[in-house]
């Protein structure tokens, strides 16, 4: 440790005045230096070490102390909260450069947390630690209370867990209420009525079933279930308390590249105008090169979001990217911005399995670089989630329908298998999954016994 | 204005219990995998401590993901071409044949584990009361320690914490009375131990007549036992083998391979021998019996035979199989009958078996698939348990 906590203060109020003038707005900033177990733990718990317990946090822990042991990952240098106040950790044992650098890349992430639209939205950032604590505090109450205990509590969360990503994915989107629905589905079939095309025979078209559960495609299956399951109601609690939580992380899922790219920016951009003493300067450069450098194998995304800020700010002046870090998402940030000048400095290039090798599809070359852009933006975010759908529910022997979304990419079967375990034991009837593997039409389906069977159609 | 806060370690570990149920589930995984963990080791030599690894594929955290085309990006160096090869995804190999790795939503990460620890937490769960021990063998193990008599020097363990109290009063006494004698009349205060009241206990070797266990392993290494036969038959021996070993400070191991002849083989023979032809049950066990009359009376030690097959015998050899079999229950202390992935037209040896030996300490078990290798071994070691 080279540092002192005044010397934290001092650098941080410098930060802090620069990243204002800057035209960073942010949340109040606390800090907290801990060491690497308790760093180690806070990763694992996502920065809420009171959150509910389950085994899988114990896993992400064993895993991350591993990677650490074999140096296989680098040590976290920060982890920032979405919170108001914001609140960072920042490890003891770091470096003064580190520190300060960390520092300067927290307000970045504080910024981007307060103001882009995601965030602003699909989170509440004045109650987020409180919500996280109340959440664990009626889990462990559902543990200690007898009559359901530690492993009842687990196999809904286990099942919760593998559903977790199945919900709405549109932030912010209303929920259409049932009467709205119905009157949507109505109008729909009125102008399709009305506005037949005279020179063509007419066609009979079916009135909607406005007696169909769902009504339309569904995607929040946890919802459905919590809606239209046979659940106690602490049961129904623990999937709601997942659905929230998720529903928390996922503006920070929608715009890992923005975040990180954000941050990196503003890191540099801040240590280049602090007027650092020579040896940090020396120092700074070759962190913040390590902190951007290109992966191999991967893309990095504190290097990806940088370059194209970094890009932008060339091209239209730093204006632009306060515009962008408000509007934006992962996906159309790739979509709108990644040119074709930055595909060829960056050397993206896509990549596909055959067989046991990996074989490049695309370069960024003329003709493939929008085939990387357009297949990069599909590929980030929610966008690496198959789309699962509930699309009907016999009334008669409760069988539950699903559908998968396709559009290309194909489900990993064995993991489609054991997610509808939980779905049907949840459900406590018989769930179909209609999918498509090696391009036929296939039905995964699993009963309430657990036992799945998988059915293909010819072409 | 931030405002920073001093390191605060978090009042208790957060992640130890969640630890703790992930390392539970982790052993019921590897109970569930044991014929995959265990098929590779050697029954016997120096295996107790080496650290062996164990992919743990069981806890996946699942949920719907993509599988195949899925396509993968990264910044290159501008040198890549179309349809070159980047990587080659190599571990499927010498995964099983689940060809595991190879998926994408595969995370095998890796628990270190002696060997010796994961008999221990199987075999602890367990809870089986200890093996019958009626016999004493006439050779005596040097192994044992006997306290005898007191020593300044030692180590912490040995420390015999009353003596050296008692040398502290003795010391005490002795300046109480020095200081009368010396005419000072104050108060001795506290009175700490020193280095010189400190007695450690002296040991003595000495010699203990030990208990001693034979295992006799048995198997059928005709045609028809092919590899897979072979790799469970291994996990199998080795478990029971250190099973026994718990029991006894001294075991020893014969391996008896047999297709209508039997031969005593090394160890390595023994899993890697293939014949041709077909199968005399009786052979094995004969020479078992003979291996017994030779080496090991029993008398003086405690004897377990073990016989793995197919269950594929030549018809003609099945009374005879028979007959041995009971002569070996007389001798054995627990005589165990595994049948291991029995084929379509197998000579139901098994049942011939069930039907015509009443023996006590006879036990039959089969196993059809890896799964089984656990249930199969409880049932063997339950028998004992019960006669015990």
């Amino acid at each position: 440790m080279d540092y002192t906590l005044s010397d934290l203060y001092t650098w941080s109020e410098k930060i802090e005045k620069m990243a204002v003038d800057c035209g960073l707005e942010f949340y109040p900033q606390e800090f907290e230096i801990v060491n690497y177990d308790d760093m180690l733990a806070y990763e694992v718990y996502l920065g809420m070490p009171s959150r509910y317990p389950h085994w899988s946090f114990g896993k992400a822990y064993e895993k991350l102390k591993t990677l650490y042991r074999y140096n296989l990952t680098g040590l976290p240098y920060e982890m920032v909260i979405n919170s108001d106040p914001c609140i960072a950790y920042l490890l003891k044992e770091n470096s003064l450069l580190l520190q300060i650098l960390t520092i300067a890349h927290v307000y970045g992430h504080n910024d981007f947390f307060k103001n882009n639209r995601l965030f602003k939205i699909g989170t509440d950032a004045k109650y987020t630690i409180e919500s996280f604590k109340n959440h664990a505090r009626t889990i462990r109450s559902y543990i200690n209370d007898p009559s359901i205990g530690y492993e009842n509590v687990e196999m809904v969360l286990n099942a919760a867990h593998s559903l977790k990503l199945q919900i709405a994915r549109t932030v912010g989107e209303r929920k259409l209420t049932q009467e709205e629905i119905k009157q949507k589905l109505l109008d729909t079939y009125n102008d399709q009525h009305s506005n037949y095309n005279t020179l063509e025979p007419p066609k009979e078209i079916d009135p909607p079933d406005l007696t169909k559960i769902p009504l339309e495609p569904y995607e929040d299956i946890i919802y459905f279930l919590m809606e239209y399951g046979d659940l106690t109601e602490w049961q129904q609690n623990l999937l709601s308390i997942v659905r929230e939580e998720t529903k928390y992380f996922i503006p920070q899922i929608e715009t890992k590249i923005m975040n990180e790219g954000w941050a990196s920016y503003w890191h540099y951009r801040i240590l280049q105008k602090l007027d650092l003493p020579q040896s940090l300067h020396l120092e700074f450069i070759k962190r913040h090169n390590d902190v951007v450098a290109p992966q191999r194998g991967g893309l990095n995304p504190y290097y990806l979001g940088f370059e194209i800020y970094h890009d932008l700010v060339e091209r239209y002046g730093e204006d632009k990217i306060f515009e962008v870090r408000l509007l934006d998402r992962d996906e159309s940030f790739i979509r709108r911005y990644l040119t074709e000048d930055l595909c060829a400095k960056l050397n993206l290039f896509e990549y596909k399995k055959k067989g046991s090798d990996y074989v490049v599809e695309e370069i960024s070359d003329e003709l493939g670089w929008e085939k990387i852009r357009s297949d990069l933006s599909n590929n980030v975010g929610m966008g690496l989630i198959p789309l699962i759908r509930v699309t009907d529910l016999n009334k008669k022997d409760k069988c539950l329908f699903l559908e998968h979304v396709y559009d290309g990419r194909e489900l990993q079967c064995k993991y489609a298998e054991e997610t509808l375990k939980y779905i049907a034991s949840l459900w406590g009837a018989r769930v179909e999954l209609k999918t498509i593997m090696d391009n036929k039409k296939t039905i995964i389906s699993c009963d309430e016994q657990n036992k799945v069977s998988i059915i293909t159609y010819a072409q | 204005m931030a405002i920073f806060r001093e390191f605060n370690p978090i009042e208790r570990d957060r992640s130890i219990e969640d630890r703790r149920r992930h390392r539970q589930l982790t052993e019921e995984t590897i109970k569930k995998n044991l014929a995959d963990i265990l098929s590779e080791e050697s029954i016997i030599g120096e295996s107790k401590d080496k650290k062996i690894k164990i992919p743990i594929k069981g806890l996946k955290e699942y949920h719907f993901i993509y599988g195949k085309n899925m396509p993968g990006f990264s910044s290159g160096n501008g040198s890549e071409k179309r349809g070159d090869k980047i990587f080659s995804d190599n571990s499927a190999q010498g995964q099983g044949k689940n060809g595991a790795g190879s998926d994408p939503g595969e995370e095998i990460y890796e628990t270190e584990v002696t060997i010796e620890e994961i008999i221990d937490y199987l075999f602890e769960s367990l809870n089986l009361p200890y093996l019958e021990k009626k016999k004493y063998s006439e050779i005596l193990s040097e192994n044992s320690c006997k306290k005898s008599g007191y020593q300044k020097k030692g180590i912490p363990p040995r420390l015999a914490k009353n003596r050296t109290v008692v040398e502290k009063l003795k010391r005490k006494q002795m300046t109480k009375k020095f200081m009368q004698e010396a005419g000072l009349d104050q108060e001795l205060g506290r009175f700490p131990f020193k280095e010189d009241d400190l007695r450690y206990f002296r040991v003595k070797e000495t010699k203990k007549r030990e208990l001693n266990a034979v295992v006799i392993c048995i198997m059928d290494t005709s045609g028809s036992m092919d590899q897979t036969k072979k790799y469970l038959a291994r996990s199998f021996f080795f478990l029971l083998y250190q099973f026994v070993k718990l029991k006894y400070l001294n075991v020893e191991v014969v391996f008896i391979a047999h297709s209508t002849e039997a031969k005593i083989v090394t160890e390595k023979e023994f899993f890697h021998k293939v014949e041709s032809g077909g199968t005399f049950i009786s052979s094995g066990y004969n020479k078992a019996l003979e291996v017994i009359e030779e080496n090991y009376n029993p008398n003086n030690w405690n004897i377990y035979a073990f016989h793995v097959s197919d269950g594929d015998n030549f018809t003609q050899d099945n009374l005879r199989a028979i007959d041995s079999a009971k002569k070996l229950c007389s001798l054995c202390n627990l005589f165990g009958y595994t049948e291991i992935l029995p084929g379509m037209f197998s000579s139901n040896i098994k049942k011939k078996f069930a039907e015509k030996i009443q023996a006590k300490n006879f036990v039959i078990t089969t196993i059809l698939k890896k799964e089984d290798l656990w249930p199969a071994l409880k049932n063997v070691l339950k028998k004992d348990s019960k006669e015990g």
